[in-house]
């Protein structure tokens, strides 16, 4: 990771860039202990992470693998988004707060 | 050099914009700044060269993902005030855990490298030539990837079909349609005859008398009621 005098951008800053998002990621769910959705939302930052790590290193391999499991990742992403809200959705409708520490009680 | 600067340009705004997802008051700025993150994500992957990637992110982060999220925050009406009532509490744990996982990355970033056989280890290289990568992934998307790509198509249906079940409620005192009400019922569709002018009034629709009201059609004239 020498430090280059001339502007040239390497693997090593997308992964620092990455390395920024995941950990930006992680401190917003420590931050936002008590709101669900700023929670997901921070999942999905770590996941654009992950994806950005796989994208550089896809491209910088030049192997393709790892766009195509970016892609599945994105899909996932997807699909748990919908879900998780989903079911803060409903625990809304029952509970009338999104507060997480109360999510215990769910039961059923 | 400009790419190295669109590269800075991107990333600080992408940095910056998550800094702000994680921390702004309300919700839905939130929202609106991962918005903006996503977008520089994909700046980020056109720079890399990852065209169909990036333009995937746009549609599926930007276009579904973060619209249902701007959709659920403004659709509940949240208290968000007192869910922020720990945000100072908590700010110093989380820091101290995420510097910790900084330094352990900054540690690996440190000090990997690329194998010798990183090149002859690569299970799908890049075609390159006159093969723009859209076309690449596609070659091996449908072809050794097939399998994980529909299996990944039922992923997305299960999530329909659960989002969809999850949220779903029966009304009570709504009116809908039966079809096979509809279709099954017989003798009650009658062709009438009715007197000129004996439906205008009220609500200039003939609508069928109240089961226990009196007739009300007694009060007309008696030409071409009922038969």
């Amino acid at each position: 990771m020498g430090g280059t005098t001339e502007m040239e951008i390497g693997l090593g800053h997308y992964l620092v860039v990455s390395a920024i998002l995941l950990v930006l990621g992680i401190f917003g769910i420590f931050m936002n202990r008590k709101n669900v959705i700023i929670i997901l939302m921070s999942v999905e930052l770590i996941l654009l992470a992950v994806n950005i790590n796989f994208v550089a290193f896809s491209a910088w391999l030049n192997d393709l693998n790892g766009q195509i499991f970016a892609m599945f990742v994105l899909t996932v992403a997807a699909a748990e988004a919908a879900i998780g809200l989903a079911i803060l959705v409903i625990y809304f409708r029952n509970r009338g707060s999104i507060e997480v520490e109360e999510i215990s009680t769910l039961k059923g | 050099m400009i790419a190295a600067l669109a590269f800075y340009a991107f990333a600080s705004v992408l940095i910056a914009s998550a800094v702000m997802v994680v921390t702004a008051r309300n919700p839905v700025y939130s929202v609106l700044f991962l918005i903006l993150a996503f977008f520089n994500a994909s700046a980020l992957f056109l720079l890399i060269g990852a065209e169909f990637l990036a333009m995937i992110l746009v549609i599926v982060y930007v276009g579904a993902v973060a619209v249902l999220f701007l959709f659920v925050v403004m659709m509940l009406d949240i208290d968000f005030a007192r869910l922020r009532e720990g945000f100072q509490r908590y700010a110093p744990i989380g820091a101290i855990i995420g510097g910790i996982l900084f330094l352990e990355l900054v540690l690996v970033l440190a000090g990997w490298r690329f194998t010798d056989l990183a090149v002859d280890l690569r299970l799908a290289p890049n075609p390159g030539g006159g093969v723009s990568n859209t076309q690449a992934i596609g070659r091996l998307l449908y072809t050794d990837y097939v399998f994980l790509f529909q299996a990944s198509g039922l992923i997305l249906l299960v999530a329909m079909i659960g989002a969809i079940v999850l949220t779903h409620r029966e009304r009570v005192g709504t009116r809908r349609q039966v079809i096979a009400d509809q279709v099954s019922r017989s003798g009650s569709v009658v062709l009438q005859n009715v007197a000129i002018g004996a439906g205008v009034s009220p609500g200039s629709i003939l609508r069928p008398p109240p089961k226990d009201a009196p007739k009300a059609v007694e009060q007309h004239d008696t030409h071409g009621g009922h038969h």
